[in-house]
């Protein structure tokens, strides 16, 4: 019985880290309806940005992703104005062949200067830390930690979108997009906004990501499947169902594991199919879709 | 100067041209009215002067500035609002966020304010918190009005404001033009009601088919010269 329970606790805490992967993609889907096949490439490639900038200058990887941020920021604002929002109209090939184009450049610019090696983000003693629950169970203060900030993620964008006149704006373009223009809102600038608010929760993903397992310059794909399955479980256009998203398919993919340990990712990718065939729409899909 | 002029505009979608060489001109405090079939070019002409289709930059002239090649956005920020036919408020935007958000990212500058468009509409006041798919038809053309209003703009585009709403309806909307006029803002109706158009308007201008049929104050027109504008008989 403590093994179920503690897989149940692992798995929801594994769903923090797919939660955040999702939430930078769920942003990007909600506002500009794009679907980025490059997210879990710029994912690795911020964890190699923090990664550097951590080596270079001696910093903790916390106060390293920090002064990413506005960095990756000023990335993606750049990358969407100036590449992205060229791709945008009604045809859906052009961004998924620029995405997936990005996704090949960044990953081979990765193994160019990188190598394959497989890379960690280290932070000390806070790693191996843990909190004993009773009862046998513990848990890591490092996966604990990303559950955390993805609550926290979730919670700053919905304030983003709920409370600020930029969110009114988010929301209004991914509305219409003609009418918004006629409300005086620059919509290329408006999604690169979002794209720089997408860029530094890649950069908290990242950070995670880094700290919770190695990781190497092909892993993005990956990232990338679990980063839509969590959106599409818990429903497009909801950030707390992104973060619902997140954590089904981690405590899935935990009491898959518990079962045979080669059934980790396939019972998540069941629970993806599960969810699709009960519930195409998702777990919480926005009431207006 | 006319405030607003438009010379020799065309537009198309594609290679389907839908305007030809159409001439109108807009004085400072006046309405104007098109009028015209179905599929006659009015909603592509309001279109075309609100930005959402381009032409030739010196087709349109706000001002006697050049503005028919410039972005939605910049036309706005220079004083043009368009209320879209269908009203089309952004859904998953409140009906207070949809009056907020035609402001958004300008200083309010001119007698348009939050409470001003909510003394205007009260009901927009009283359902401020609601989602705008709940609305009545007229209580989203006055929040689609009033939202194009928070722009503080010279000229104010209205398109088909009366389609789908019951008479008495209309006419409450209609009862709020002088007001908005009082402000000093221009009016370009587009309307199917010809005798609603006829009743507010200045001067009229009749689209048929892309061209310009007929212009000339409402005082002036016969009934048969409108019939035969029209409808091409």
């Amino acid at each position: 019985m403590t093994g179920w329970l503690d897989a149940l606790i692992q798995g929801a805490l594994l769903g923090g880290l797919y939660a955040l992967f999702a939430a930078g993609l769920s942003l990007m889907f909600g506002v500009m309806r794009l679907v980025n096949l490059a997210h879990g490439d710029l994912i690795v490639l911020a964890a190699f940005a923090i990664l550097v900038v951590a080596t270079k200058l001696g910093l903790d990887p916390f106060v390293a992703v920090i002064l990413a941020s506005p960095i990756l920021f000023v990335i993606g604002f750049a990358l969407q104005h100036v590449l992205l929002n060229r791709t945008l109209g009604r045809d859906l090939l052009p961004p998924l062949l620029v995405t997936f184009g990005l996704s090949i450049i960044v990953q081979n610019g990765l193994l160019q200067t990188f190598s394959a090696d497989s890379q960690r983000l280290r932070s000390g003693a806070i790693e191996t830390a843990s909190i004993p629950l009773g009862g046998g169970i513990a848990v890591g203060v490092v996966p604990l930690l990303t559950l955390l900030s993805a609550i926290a993620v979730i919670l700053v964008l919905n304030f983003i979108f709920y409370r600020t006149p930029v969110g009114r704006a988010f929301r209004a373009t991914s509305d219409d997009l003609e009418v918004a223009q006629l409300m005086g809102i620059d919509i290329n600038r408006i999604f690169a906004t979002a794209m720089g608010v997408a860029f530094v929760v890649i950069a908290i993903a990242a950070l995670f990501l880094g700290l919770r397992a190695n990781f190497d310059p092909t892993i993005g794909p990956a990232r990338l499947i679990y980063a839509f399955e969590a959106v599409i479980i818990g429903g497009l256009g909801s950030f707390w169902g992104t973060l619902a998203g997140g954590i089904v398919l981690g405590v899935a993919q935990t009491i898959g594991a518990r079962i045979d340990p080669e059934w980790q990712i396939l019972a998540g990718h069941l629970a993806f199919l599960l969810v699709l065939v009960v519930r195409p729409r998702g777990l919480f899909p926005r009431a207006l879709d | 100067m006319a405030l607003l002029e438009t010379r020799n505009l065309t537009a198309f979608y594609g290679d389907f041209q839908a305007l030809y060489g159409i001439d109108t001109m807009l004085e400072r405090g006046e309405t104007i009215a098109i009028i015209g079939a179905n599929g006659a070019g009015k909603s592509t002409f309001l279109k075309t002067i609100a930005g959402l289709i381009h032409g030739a930059d010196d087709s349109v002239l706000l001002d006697g500035a050049p503005i028919g090649a410039k972005p939605a956005a910049e036309i706005v920020r220079r004083g043009i609002a368009l209320v879209p036919e269908g009203r089309r408020l952004f859904a998953s935007l409140t009906v207070e966020e949809n009056l907020l958000i035609g402001s958004y990212g300008r200083k309010a500058r001119g007698p348009w304010t939050l409470d001003r468009v909510q003394a205007l509409f009260p009901i927009l006041k009283e359902r401020r918190s609601s989602a705008t798919p709940t609305l009545s038809g007229g209580q989203q053309q006055m929040a689609a009005i009033g939202r194009a209003l928070m722009s503080n703009p010279r000229i104010l585009l209205c398109d088909e404001i009366s389609l789908g709403l019951a008479p008495i309806i209309i006419a409450d909307i209609y009862a709020s033009l002088p007001q908005i006029k009082a402000e000093g803002t221009s009016v370009v109706l587009v309307e199917q009601d010809i005798v609603q158009a006829m009743k507010v308007a200045d001067r009229v201008y009749c689209f048929q088919e892309g061209r310009l049929s007929l212009s000339g104050r409402p005082r002036d027109l016969t009934r048969e010269q409108i019939h035969r504008a029209y409808f091409g008989a």
